[in-house]
């Protein structure tokens, strides 16, 4: 047995430096800050911790950030394929506008953004005025959440679904035809399957963004305790309170859960891309 | 089922990728449309299956025009050079597919499907693979997986689009006689395109040769090898040597070779003719027999293979001239490169304008 081989001979040289670097690169802007959060978070004793980050106002948060961010990467996923498949499969004046706009999200600053949803979906805006006659309300409650971070998530969907389904083979569906597979089945059981690691890297993608997102939700969300509280803002909120340890056991907490789900959206992806 | 077409036309934009094309396919045969690439072979066969639609003209399948019929109710199998295998399934699900589409009414009872999948398996020696998915499967193992899943759905016509073309040449060679025996089997009227004329020749009961859109010849192999309609079938049929002459009241000078043209005895005109000598149709040797024998010079010698292959150079003209011998008058001859040879050629076929003699 050789065993590990670190490097094969190439003729691409610079492993060595770029590995090196990418180690560094890492370390200073990823690794280091998480270790010293957690450190940060060590000066609390194990029950102290606990009470920190079970509080009930806490365990309100989590709820509303865990649930409207699944919520809007789950609507993501479903539109997202949508638009993605618009994008791709038809020709229609505009497109490389409406390409254009899918980016939006991204590039606008998410305050910006939050003000704007606030102003349309309060009770006397654009659409809130409307939704209200329904007894609809989004501004100010966990809907009007759910609503930014569907907003931030967007992109991510789209941009990973997009090339997939662009090198999607047309003669898969073409033999699927020929099979007799009606439009619905070759969607459902040809296209949706070979879109599903991509669908599954766009989830997780807009799931990590929605959960992290503070700056457009924090203006429709109100922030009433116990009820359109989402976590970041409370690690805020602890921080003006010059309760810093407090803070970094939340952010402990949300660390934990974020690495927990993406492992577990990963594991999925790979579950489903295993057979191609 | 038999497929008659007739005046089919199709363009994409500017191109005419079939020109009015008319052709019988008689049902139960195995027929081959034959021809280089960009000859609308592949457009008309996407035609009869109803993934294109033609621009004018019928497609009939057993006597039905199948102009509303859309492609999932043609009852046609379609094989696609590259196999299009569901790559998330595996090849007992790719079989299964067109039997698990079916309406809920027409579906078989899932032990049926499950004989009839590893039936088509045994058929086309793939038992045991019917867990594997498609990228633990060789090119020709894929290929037969493909064949299998058309064949679940038991279609009244089989269309291959470059089956083998994807292979390397053993495999090809394997698959394509594998494919003649399967269809002796079957009996399912097929129609294959290729542009390769070997494997057409050999596979075949029909070769339909076609060219820019249009059929130049449909007939039997043996026909289209013997008798060529033009020299465009000729041509495309294996490597040749031309030569020029003129014809004159029943007799063609090629060469200084007289031939007789009795059919054109009529024709007071001299005219332009041309004539075609296939490389195993000319005697080589070291002097010349008849005063009338082409002299070349050996250029190059391929000596791989059943026979030799020689490239001559003509002494007059300069132009290049191909001869094939077997290897014992190759020995016999004993040539070399830069030697002087004589040529003499057996057997002609000769084209005059339009007319075929």
């Amino acid at each position: 047995m050789n065993g590990f081989v670190w490097r094969q001979p190439s003729v691409l040289p610079g492993f060595g430096l770029t590995m090196g670097f990418t180690l560094l690169y890492l370390s200073l802007l990823v690794l280091i800050p998480l270790a010293g959060m957690i450190l940060f978070t060590a000066k609390l004793d194990w029950a102290q911790f606990w009470a920190a980050v079970t509080h009930p106002q806490v365990m309100a948060s989590y709820r509303l950030s865990f649930g409207a961010s699944f919520i809007a990467a789950g609507i993501n996923a479903v539109f997202g394929v949508l638009v993605a498949w618009v994008l791709v499969r038809y020709a229609f004046p505009g497109k490389r506008i409406v390409d254009a706009l899918v980016d939006l999200p991204f590039a606008l600053p998410t305050a910006v953004a939050g003000i704007a949803l606030t102003a349309i979906y309060s009770t006397t805006g654009w659409m809130g005025q409307h939704l209200e006659i329904f007894g609809i309300k989004v501004a100010y409650t966990p809907i009007g959440v759910t609503v930014a971070m569907t907003y931030i998530g967007l992109p991510f969907v789209v941009r990973t679904v997009q090339p997939v389904l662009e090198d999607l083979d047309r003669e898969l569906e073409e033999a699927a035809a020929c099979l007799g597979a009606t439009r619905w089945q070759i969607i459902r059981r040809v296209i949706l399957p070979s879109l599903l690691p991509a669908l599954l890297t766009g989830l997780a993608l807009a799931f990590a963004r929605a959960l992290g997102e503070y700056g457009s939700v924090v203006f429709i969300a109100g922030n009433m305790p116990y009820y359109t509280e989402i976590t970041p803002l409370l690690i805020i909120t602890k921080l003006e309170q010059y309760d810093y340890t407090g803070a970094t056991a939340i952010g402990t907490v949300m660390l934990v859960a974020a690495f927990v789900l993406l492992l577990i959206i990963n594991g999925l992806q790979w579950w489903a891309s295993r057979r191609h | 089922m038999s497929i008659e077409i007739n005046g089919v036309t199709k363009r994409f934009g500017a191109f005419l990728a079939v020109d009015d094309v008319s052709l019988d396919i008689p049902e139960g045969k195995l027929t081959a449309l034959l021809g280089p690439s960009g000859s609308g072979k592949t457009t008309l066969l996407r035609i009869i299956a109803g993934l294109e639609q033609p621009d004018s003209g019928t497609i009939r399948l057993g006597g039905q025009d199948t102009a509303d019929v859309h492609v999932s109710h043609r009852g046609v199998g379609f094989v696609f050079q590259h196999y299009a295998l569901f790559k998330h399934m595996t090849v007992f699900d790719n079989v299964a597919f067109g039997l698990t589409v079916k309406p809920r009414r027409e579906r078989p009872p899932k032990g049926e499907i499950r004989d009839r999948v590893l039936e088509l398996l045994r058929l086309v020696q793939l038992e045991g693979m019917a867990g594997r998915y498609p990228s633990q499967l060789s090119g020709g193992q894929r290929q037969r997986v493909a064949l299998a899943r058309a064949l679940a759905v038991q279609p009244k016509v089989l269309l291959l689009d470059e089956p083998f073309g994807a292979l390397d040449a053993k495999v090809r060679a394997e698959l394509r006689r594998w494919l003649r025996r399967l269809h002796d089997e079957l009996h399912v009227t097929s129609v294959f395109v290729t542009h390769d004329q070997e494997e057409a020749l050999e596979v075949a009961d029909q070769v339909v040769v076609m060219n820019k859109g249009r059929i130049e010849q449909a007939a039997s192999p043996q026909q289209v090898w013997d008798k060529p309609a033009n020299p465009f079938v000729y041509n495309f049929l294996g490597s040749v040597n031309l030569f020029r002459g003129r014809v004159h009241g029943g007799q063609a000078m090629v060469e200084n070779v007289r031939l007789c043209l009795p059919e054109m005895k009529s024709d007071a005109e001299s005219r332009p003719v041309v004539a075609f000598v296939r490389p195993y149709d000319l005697d080589v040797s070291r002097k010349p027999f008849a005063p009338d024998d082409i002299a070349a010079q050996v250029r190059f010698i391929h000596s791989a293979g059943a026979l030799i292959r020689i490239d001559l150079q003509r002494s007059d003209t300069g132009d290049a001239v191909e001869a094939q011998l077997d290897r014992d008058r190759f020995r016999e001859l004993a040539l070399s490169v830069g030697d002087t040879v004589y040529l003499h050629p057996r057997n002609m076929q000769v084209f005059v304008e339009d007319y075929q003699i």
